[in-house]
C-alpha cells in the first residue's frame, strides 16, 4: 500500500535546492562545532519510524508536553518496536516495555509501587510525587488485546493518563484490521475485492467505553492540532486518577499516501467529521471542536489508498453513502457544525 | 515467635506479610484463595500496609508485579491451574528483564476437564519461563519457602515460584511458627534494586532486541539459573541460623529420608513425600531397603545433587502428579537424563499418580516399594518399555475403546 510515486506522479525527485546544501555543508564544515545533541529530549529523532510516522510525532509531544518527571509504559506495537532497539533507544524518560495485552496493568504495579514508597515515606522517593505515569499505545493495545487491562486499570482509580495514538489497524505488522479500523477500510485482514469493500464493522468508541467506566476525563484529538493535542494530555496529567486521551495518528504506509502528508491528512479528518475532536468530563461531553463548512468525506477518502476501491462503483459509492451517514450522525450528536 | 495451628493458606498470607512486600496483586482462584483473602484481612486490620491491589485477572495480577518489581518494590502475587496460564505470558518476561517478584502457587491441575483439585501439571507448564520453582512438603515449608523466595528472588533478580500442594497445604491445619517481621528483617533486609523506573535517571526496560542481542539476554538468566544452587544454599543456611530449621540435604535443594542404606529410592515432589516416608517406615518392615529423595527444588534442575543421591541406588521409582502428553512425567525425564552419564545408572521407572486430587495412599506407595524392590536388579537396558511408566491408579474400566489395550 506504500505510495512509491511522488506527489506530482514523476518518479524523479526535484532539483535539489542549492542554497540549503551551501548552509548544511558550511555547518559541516566546522565538524567540532556541529553535534547532535539531543540529551534533553523525551522523544528523540533517530528512531527507527517510516518518514511521516504520525505515532512518532506524537510520542514527541506527549514526552515533552509531561516533562522529564514521567514514565512511560509502551505495550508491543510500532513504536515499541521503533523507539527501543537494544542497545539503542529513543526514549529521555524512564520507559518500559513488556507485553501486547499488558500496558495499564504494568503501570497499575508502577503507580502502587509508587504509591506504596510514598505512604512509607521511602527517603529515596521523596521527590518522586508529582510522577506522571503515561501508557502510551496504539489502537490494537487499546481497542483490541489490552482492553481488559485498561478496564481495570480504570476501574481501580491508578493515576495513570493513557494516550492511545491512533492509527486505525495493526501497523507494524503489516496492516490488519482492529476494532478502530473505520468501515470501508481495505486492510490484509479486510480485503476488498468482488465480494468486500473492506472493513464492515462500525469502529469501537473507546471514548464512550472510557466514560462509562467513570473516568473522570476523555478527550480525542488530533496530530493536526499539537497544541489543542498538548493541551489535552497536560489536561489528563493534572486529573487526580486516570485519563483517556486517543488522538489520531495518519500511518502513510498502512493508510496510503505520501509521507510528507501526515499532519494534512489530520486535518482532512478533522475538517470532514470522521474524527470528531470532543472532551469528555465525568462522562460528559464539555466541549466539541466546531468544524465550519464541513467537507464531504470523500474529501478524505480519496487520498488514501486504503479506501480507493471504494470509488468507481456502486457498491463503493453505497458505502461512502453510509460512512457519511454516519458521520452526519455524529456530528449532530456532538453539536460540531458551525 | 508463637506456634499456632493454621491453615495453610492464613499462615502463607502471614508470612507473606512479615516479608512486608510494597505490593501485593489479589486475583482469586482456588484453592490459592486463602492466601490474598489473608492478606487482605490482615490490611484491613492494619497489619499490612503496602499497596494491596484487586486486580481483574491473573494476566494482570502478574503484569502489576511485574510493573511494580520495575519501580523498586518488593512484590507478591498468588494463583493456581488455568490462572497460572492466564499469567504464563507476562510471567516469561519476568526471567529476561530480570525482574524479581514472588509467586505463590497452590498447584493445581489444568482443565479440561474442569477440577479444582492438586497435582503439578499447572507448575511443570511454566517450567521454561525462567522461575526458580521451590516446593513444599508441609505448611511451615510452604512458609518457610515464602520467605526464602522473597531472598533468592532479590539476590538473583529471579522470579521465585513456591509451590504448595493446592488443599493437601493450603486447607490443611497444622501448627506453624509464622516468624514475625521484626525477626524477618535480619533475614531480609529491605530490597534495594539495582536499576528501577527512576525518573530522574531515565532507563529504558523491555527493548526490543534483535537476532544479534537475543541469544545473550536469554542465555545470562539461564546461567544465572544453573547457579542459583548457592544463592538458594546461603538462603536455606542463612534461614536455619536466624529461624532454626533446617532444610534438609545438599544446600537445601534435596530433602532424603532413609536413603544411606537403602537399594531403590523414591522420588516425589511436595506433600506426597510425607505418605511416601510413611509407606518407607512400612516397607522397611518387610525387609525392603527404601528411601525417600525429595527435591525442594524443580528449577534450577538440582542434577548434581540427585546424581549424588541416587548414585548409589539400583532403582529409583519417581512418584509423580504431573504428566507431559506425549512423552512422559517431566520430573522423571529430566531425571533420567542427569543420570545417563552414571557409570551404573539405575533403573528409573515413571509412576503417574495422584493426578487432580485422586489419593495416593501408603498402601499404594508401599506396594510400588515392593514392586520396584523385586526389579532393582534388572538393568535399565534390559528394563521392558511398558513398566518404565506406570499409570498405578488408572481405571481401565471406564477408558474409551480407542485407548483400552
Amino acid at each position: 500500500m506504500a505510495t512509491d510515486q511522488l506527489e506530482d506522479g514523476s518518479d524523479e525527485p526535484d532539483e535539489f535546492d542549492d542554497s540549503d546544501k551551501t548552509e548544511a555543508a558550511d555547518e559541516f564544515d566546522d565538524a567540532d562545532e556541529f553535534e547532535f545533541d539531543y540529551d534533553d529530549a523525551g522523544f528523540a529523532p533517530g528512531h527507527r519510524a517510516c518518514s511521516g510516522c504520525g505515532p512518532a510525532i506524537v510520542a514527541r509531544h506527549v514526552v515533552d508536553e509531561a516533562g522529564e518527571n514521567t514514565i512511560v509504559v509502551n505495550p508491543t506495537g510500532c513504536m515499541e518496536v521503533v523507539s527501543s532497539p537494544f542497545p539503542e533507544s529513543a526514549w529521555g524518560v524512564s520507559w518500559i516495555h513488556n507485553v501486547f495485552a499488558n500496558a495499564p496493568g504494568v503501570a497499575s504495579g508502577v503507580e502502587a509501587a509508587y504509591r506504596s514508597f510514598s505512604r512509607r515515606g521511602r527517603e529515596e522517593f521523596e521527590d518522586h510525587e508529582d510522577v506522571n505515569f503515561i501508557v502510551f499505545a496504539g489502537d490494537g493495545a487499546t481497542f483490541d488485546i489490552g482492553m481488559r487491562s485498561l478496564s481495570g486499570m480504570f476501574e481501580r482509580g491508578h493515576d495513570v493518563l493513557y494516550v492511545c495514538y491512533d492509527n486505525e489497524a495493526y501497523m507494524n505488522t503489516g496492516v490488519q484490521r482492529s476494532g478502530s479500523t473505520p468501515p470501508g477500510a481495505h486492510t490484509t485482514t479486510t480485503p476488498s475485492g468482488e465480494y468486500s469493500t473492506g472493513e464492515d464493522a462500525p469502529k469501537k468508541d473507546m471514548p464512550a467505553i472510557a466514560a462509562a467506566h467513570g473516568v473522570e476525563y476523555v478527550a480525542t484529538a488530533s496530530i493536526s492540532d499539537p497544541i489543542d493535542f498538548r493541551k489535552k494530555v497536560s489536561r489528563g496529567l493534572e486529573v487526580d486518577g486516570p485519563a483517556y486521551v486517543q488522538v489520531l495518528s495518519p500511518c502513510p504506509v498502512g493508510w496510503g499516501f505520501d509521507g510528507s502528508e501526515t499532519i494534512e491528512m489530520g486535518e482532512l479528518a478533522v475538517e470532514t467529521g470522521v474524527y470528531p475532536i470532543y472532551e469528555m468530563e465525568h462522562g460528559e461531553v464539555t466541549s466539541a471542536k466546531t468544524v465550519r463548512d464541513r467537507k464531504p468525506v470523500e474529501a478524505y477518502l480519496e487520498r488514501q489508498d486504503r479506501f480507493s476501491h471504494l470509488f468507481g462503483g456502486d457498491a463503493g459509492e453505497e458505502t461512502i453513502e453510509a460512512i457519511q451517514a454516519e458521520i452526519d450522525a455524529q456530528a449532530e450528536d456532538l453539536g460540531i457544525d458551525g | 515467635m508463637a506456634r499456632e495451628i493454621m491453615k495453610g493458606t492464613d499462615a502463607v498470607a502471614k508470612a507473606v506479610v512479615s516479608a512486608d512486600p510494597d505490593v501485593v496483586s489479589a486475583y482469586p482462584i482456588t484453592p490459592q484463595t486463602g492466601i490474598v483473602e489473608g492478606i487482605a484481612d490482615l490490611a484491613a486490620q492494619g497489619a499490612y500496609d503496602g499497596e494491596f491491589l484487586r486486580i481483574d485477572s491473573e494476566f494482570n495480577a502478574a503484569s502489576s508485579v511485574i510493573g511494580a518489581s520495575a519501580a523498586g518494590a518488593r512484590t507478591f502475587t498468588a494463583t493456581s491451574s488455568n490462572g497460572l496460564k492466564l499469567m504464563s505470558e507476562p510471567l516469561f518476561t519476568a526471567a529476561g528483564m530480570r525482574l524479581p517478584l514472588v509467586l505463590a502457587v497452590a498447584n493445581r491441575s489444568i482443565s479440561a476437564p474442569l477440577s479444582i483439585w492438586n497435582d503439578h501439571t499447572d507448575a511443570m507448564a511454566e517450567r521454561d519461563a525462567g522461575l526458580v520453582q521451590l516446593y513444599a512438603e508441609d505448611v511451615q515449608e510452604a512458609v518457610d519457602n515464602t520467605l526464602i523466595a522473597f531472598r533468592v528472588a532479590e539476590e538473583l533478580k529471579l522470579p521465585v515460584m513456591s509451590n504448595l500442594d493446592g488443599f493437601v497445604l493450603t486447607h490443611v491445619q497444622e501448627p506453624v511458627d509464622v516468624p514475625e517481621p521484626e525477626a524477618i528483617e535480619e533475614f531480609l533486609p529491605r530490597y534495594e534494586p539495582e536499576h528501577t523506573l527512576d525518573p530522574s535517571d531515565p532507563k529504558t526496560m523491555g527493548a526490543y532486541a534483535r537476532p544479534e542481542h537475543w541469544t545473550e539476554t536469554t542465555y545470562v538468566p539461564h546461567e544465572v539459573l544453573l547457579q542459583a544452587g548457592d544463592a538458594i544454599e546461603r538462603a536455606t543456611a542463612e534461614f536455619e541460623d536466624v529461624f532454626g530449621r533446617s532444610y534438609g540435604d545438599a544446600g537445601g535443594l534435596l530433602d532424603t529420608y532413609r536413603l544411606g542404606d537403602a537399594d531403590v529410592a523414591l522420588v516425589v515432589l511436595g506433600s506426597l513425600a510425607g505418605t511416601t516416608k510413611d509407606a518407607v517406615d512400612r516397607a522397611r518392615e518387610d525387609g525392603i531397603r527404601v528411601g525417600v529423595v525429595r527435591p525442594r527444588v524443580f528449577r534450577p534442575f538440582p542434577g548434581e545433587a540427585l546424581r549424588e543421591a541416587l548414585g548409589g541406588v539400583e532403582a529409583v521409582g519417581v512418584l509423580e502428579k504431573a504428566i507431559s502428553p506425549g512423552s512422559g512425567g517431566p520430573l522423571t525425564m529430566e531425571l533420567k537424563a542427569e543420570l545417563y552419564d552414571l557409570p551404573d545408572r539405575p533403573l528409573v521407572r515413571n509412576y503417574v499418580l495422584g493426578l487432580a486430587g485422586r489419593d495416593v495412599t501408603v498402601e499404594d506407595v508401599r506396594e510400588m516399594s515392593a514392586e520396584l524392590y523385586a526389579d532393582a536388579d534388572v538393568p535399565p537396558h534390559q528394563a521392558p518399555t511398558e513398566d518404565r511408566e506406570i499409570w498405578p491408579q488408572l481405571r481401565e474400566d471406564i477408558l474409551p475403546e480407542e485407548v483400552s489395550h
